[in-house]
């Protein structure tokens, strides 16, 4: 009988973390056998969701800020969660928008969004000015094709 | 992450291996833009067949070294980029940079 599987893990904002948190997820995601492009797809997707939290979400923050992470694999879909407690997005619509940054002296390309849109099935943006956001991202990660 | 420089002819090339993202961008801007300030050479070419992941923050990377090269009247080039390298430069409509050749060798600089 098969069993839903989840695990959470909380990071502080930190960018040295970004590459472990790619890491976490795509390790958990191997147990659905993926192809090597697809967790590519998924340590990309994780990346931008991250990076986002410590480039935007904390930038005001006197204190370094948390970052927790979710991955449920349900059937053959992985649902990952990556949530922050920050300054929150006054406007998805724009935020969202290929080429918008909030940061170009950072010289952030604004293709977060677009990044985590073609790597993934679903992407999902909630966000509430002052209280923080959630990004989740759907994947379904089709079998291996049998030789 | 690892950077490597080669200067040759009028032009810089940037070898990186390994990660691209938020957190190794910083060090590479650092180390790139430290040689661009001193030599201005007409191309900077970033060497990318190495690049085991790279996320949009190694578009950041591209696009400012453009600006800074661009500024002198230089020039930027993304060479043979491995394949997550080349699918996000290209999803940033940025294919035109790409350049093939052969595998960048330190011992036959200058």
């Amino acid at each position: 009988m098969k069993h839903d599987n989840y695990f959470k893990i909380t990071l502080p904002a930190l960018s040295r973390n970004e590459s472990f948190a790619r890491a976490a997820v795509s390790a958990f995601a191997a147990q659905l056998d993926p192809t090597v492009d697809k967790i590519g797809d998924i340590k990309a997707a994780v990346s931008e969701a991250v990076t986002n939290c410590i480039v935007h979400a904390y930038a005001d923050s006197p204190v370094v800020g948390v970052v927790e992470i979710t991955a449920k694999i349900k059937d053959d879909t992985l649902y990952i969660k990556i949530r922050d407690k920050g300054c929150g997005i006054d406007d998805i619509k724009q935020a969202m928008t290929p080429l918008f940054t909030s940061k170009p002296e950072e010289e952030r390309a604004g293709l977060g969004f677009a990044v985590m849109e073609s790597c993934c099935d679903k992407l999902k943006v909630t966000s509430t000015p002052g209280k923080g956001t959630t990004v989740t991202l759907t994947v379904r990660l089709d079998k291996k094709e049998l030789a | 992450m690892s950077v490597e420089l080669i200067s040759r002819d009028n032009g810089i090339v940037a070898v990186i291996t390994g990660e691209i993202d938020h957190h190794a961008a910083a060090q590479i801007r650092t180390e790139i833009d430290f040689a661009l300030e001193r030599q201005t050479p007409s191309l900077l070419i970033f060497d990318m067949s190495g690049v085991t992941f790279m996320d949009s923050s190694g578009i950041g990377l591209i696009l400012g070294r453009q600006r800074i090269t661009e500024s002198y009247g230089g020039a930027v080039a993304v060479k043979n980029p491995s394949p997550c390298a080349r699918r996000i430069i290209t999803l940033a409509g940025l294919s035109t940079l790409i350049i093939e050749g052969k595998k960048e060798n330190k011992n036959e600089a200058r």
